[in-house]
């Protein structure tokens, strides 16, 4: 099939998986010219084989999490599937809390394994029925998730050799606090309308109603 | 060694009674510092003899936090990171990053630029074959072919250097085009180059394609079958090499290669043999694309960056005399410049497989979120199934064959 796919295709098929779907799948947004499907995380096995049986998008490209602190469910598990058959390629995002976990896919797709795994490690997002949810990328011993918002960008402990002990050893990090430079001018995107709001913008707002 | 296996009881062997041998499974760190693990790579290998029972990869030892290093970034400052993924072809990672930007900006670079950036994605794709393809041998026990293989790297790396000015992490792509255009003369001498490449390349297959031990240390080991290569969320050579004719470059066209011309090699039984044969002739492949290109380059003058200097920095002779040029350029390096509220998630054929950066943008001039997705992940997360069964030395091989880098798993 054709590359890339048009917006009018993608929302058709976006619409088309929400009805067949029956709840597994319950939102389908396109933008940027990408299929942005959302569902329920308890569902999400039956989702992504529904995706996999009847749609056929056989490979799951990617999963990873996103943090989004100020929302009550604050991860979002995203699942990145290509259909190499049809060309084309969905993404299936479910948004879960630090308890709740989303249930393992990786009956549905194997390589899903190792992807839950990192999800697990930089976000602490737990994964229900996986084989083997060790940590992966951070260290032996590692403590928090460090794709976290609220982790430090410096971390909490640091790693040297110490020349009189004679071996590596962890302590609490000395370093100076990481230095985040707020450069955003607050005019730049207003053209565009998505400028960040300023304080007594709202008084604009109140003002036109 | 690691485990928790006990020692087996002492048993006198002289007695009648004992009939079995006791049989205890030895447990082998295969690395981190194996010359034959390709970088910083600890296999826990549990072996029943010589025979390969289970393979627990322990990775994570190259993590340096790229994710979170460029959400506190803006997009222009981050774009050096790619190089330093997979650091054996540092311009195709670059190429994604910027992809996923452009797409967010709405922004298409000018045609001169897109094929600067096929030639140099293709320059990239040499480059690491020739890597993987001679120490593959060489994890087999061939000392030549990496000692003639990186002769021409080496050149290739020159031609990186003319480009951008380093001879790997070239940070030369820009959002919008490609930092600087190519002189002429390395356009010529590329073309030059690509004339004498392919007698390197038999020069190298001549050396190892019939070569007896190769093919009894690759031949039939690590088979994928096709259906497992989509199982396994496989790409690139790992899925061509089982048959499966799926190239980004030309199902998913990017750049400027829906006007090349070129083969897509399949292989055929999806053993490490093939995966080897799909590389030699993917180099030969780019050598015919890096030659049209340049036939292109040289007949197509043109601007090589958009000229919207909200996007891209003005150039140095501009900000002398104008004042415009000199705010762009300030505002650019302090603040950079917004992408809209979005998600995109752009990939690219890069030589391992298919590269991918999933940016979440929140309306400011960092991103949200940025996932890379590389290739090298799932292949190394199939270690495991694919050797079970296997001899001990064909974990080299199979481990040679999935083309490892640590600079991208690890992140």
């Amino acid at each position: 099939m054709s590359w890339p796919a048009s917006e009018s295709e993608l929302s058709k098929l976006g619409k088309a998986i929400v009805k067949e779907a029956k709840g597994l799948i319950t939102g389908a947004e396109v933008a940027f010219g990408e299929l942005t499907l959302t569902g329920p995380a308890a569902r999400v096995v039956e989702a992504l084989t529904y995706l996999k049986d009847a749609q056929g998008f056989h490979q799951l490209i990617d999963l990873c999490g996103a943090d989004y602190p100020e929302r009550p469910l604050r991860f979002d598990v995203v699942y990145h599937l290509l259909s190499m058959t049809k060309n084309r390629r969905v993404r299936l995002k479910v948004q879960t809390d630090e308890d709740t976990a989303v249930p393992s896919v990786v009956s549905v797709f194997p390589a899903a394994d190792w992807f839950e795994r990192e999800t697990f490690d930089m976000y602490g997002v737990f994964f229900d029925g996986h084989p083997d949810l060790r940590r992966i990328l951070t260290d032996y011993g590692f403590h928090g998730h460090p794709l976290r918002k609220d982790f430090p960008m410096t971390g909490y402990v640091e790693v040297r050799y110490d020349d009189e002990l004679k071996r590596v050893v962890y302590e609490p990090v000395k370093s100076v606090e990481w230095r985040n430079w707020d450069f955003l001018s607050p005019w730049e995107g207003v053209e565009k309308g998505f400028a960040p709001i300023l304080p007594g913008d709202e008084k604009s707002g109140e003002k036109a109603k | 060694m690691t485990g928790d296996n006990t020692p087996a009881a002492a048993t006198d062997f002289f007695a009648p009674e004992a009939a079995e041998t006791p049989v205890r499974k030895f447990n082998i760190n295969f690395g981190p510092q194996h010359p034959a693990a390709h970088g910083v790579l600890r296999l826990v290998l549990e072996l029943d003899g010589e025979v390969v029972e289970r393979v627990d990869p322990h990775i994570g030892l190259l993590h340096r936090g790229t994710e979170k290093l460029m959400e506190a970034r803006p997009y222009q400052q981050t774009i050096p990171y790619m190089d330093r993924l997979d650091y054996v072809a540092p311009m195709n990672q670059e190429h994604a990053y910027c992809l996923a930007i452009e797409r967010l900006l709405g922004v298409t670079p000018p045609y001169r630029a897109l094929l600067i950036r096929t030639l140099y994605d293709e320059i990239g794709r040499i480059l690491n074959h020739l890597l993987n393809v001679t120490t593959q041998a060489m994890d087999v026990g061939a000392l030549t072919p990496p000692l003639w293989g990186f002769e021409p790297r080496e050149q290739l790396m020159v031609f990186y250097e003319r480009a951008s000015g380093a001879r790997m992490h070239a940070n030369y792509y820009r959002v919008g085009g490609v930092r600087q255009d190519l002189p002429e003369a390395l356009v010529r001498d590329i073309l030059d180059w690509c004339d004498g490449f392919p007698r390197i390349c038999d020069d190298i297959e001549g050396l190892i394609t019939h070569n007896r031990i190769f093919k009894q240390r690759n031949v039939d080991i690590g088979v994928v079958t096709r259906e497992e290569a989509i199982e396994k969320s496989f790409s690139g050579v790992m899925v061509r090499g089982s048959g499966i004719p799926w190239d980004l470059r030309r199902s998913q066209p990017y750049a400027a290669y829906d006007d090349m011309e070129f083969d897509v090699p399949l292989g055929v039984n999806g053993d490490c043999y093939d995966r080897y044969l799909c590389r030699m002739q993917e180099m030969r492949e780019s050598t015919r694309i890096m030659k049209q290109c340049c036939e292109r380059l040289l007949k197509t003058p043109g601007p090589v960056l958009i000229e919207d200097n909200k996007i891209t920095a003005p150039r140095r002779g501009e900000m002398k005399r104008s004042m415009e040029s000199l705010i762009h350029h300030f505002k650019l390096f302090t603040e950079g410049y917004r992408t809209p509220p979005g998600e995109v998630y752009a990939c690219v054929e890069a030589p391992k497989g298919e590269f991918g950066v999933y940016l979440v943008s929140d309306g400011t001039n960092k991103p949200y979120r940025a996932k890379i997705r590389a290739p090298g992940y799932p292949h190394l997360q199939a270690m495991d199934w694919l050797n079970r069964g296997h001899m001990l030395a064909d974990v080299s091989a199979i481990l040679g064959s999935l083309d490892i880098v640590f600079g991208e798993i690890d992140r």
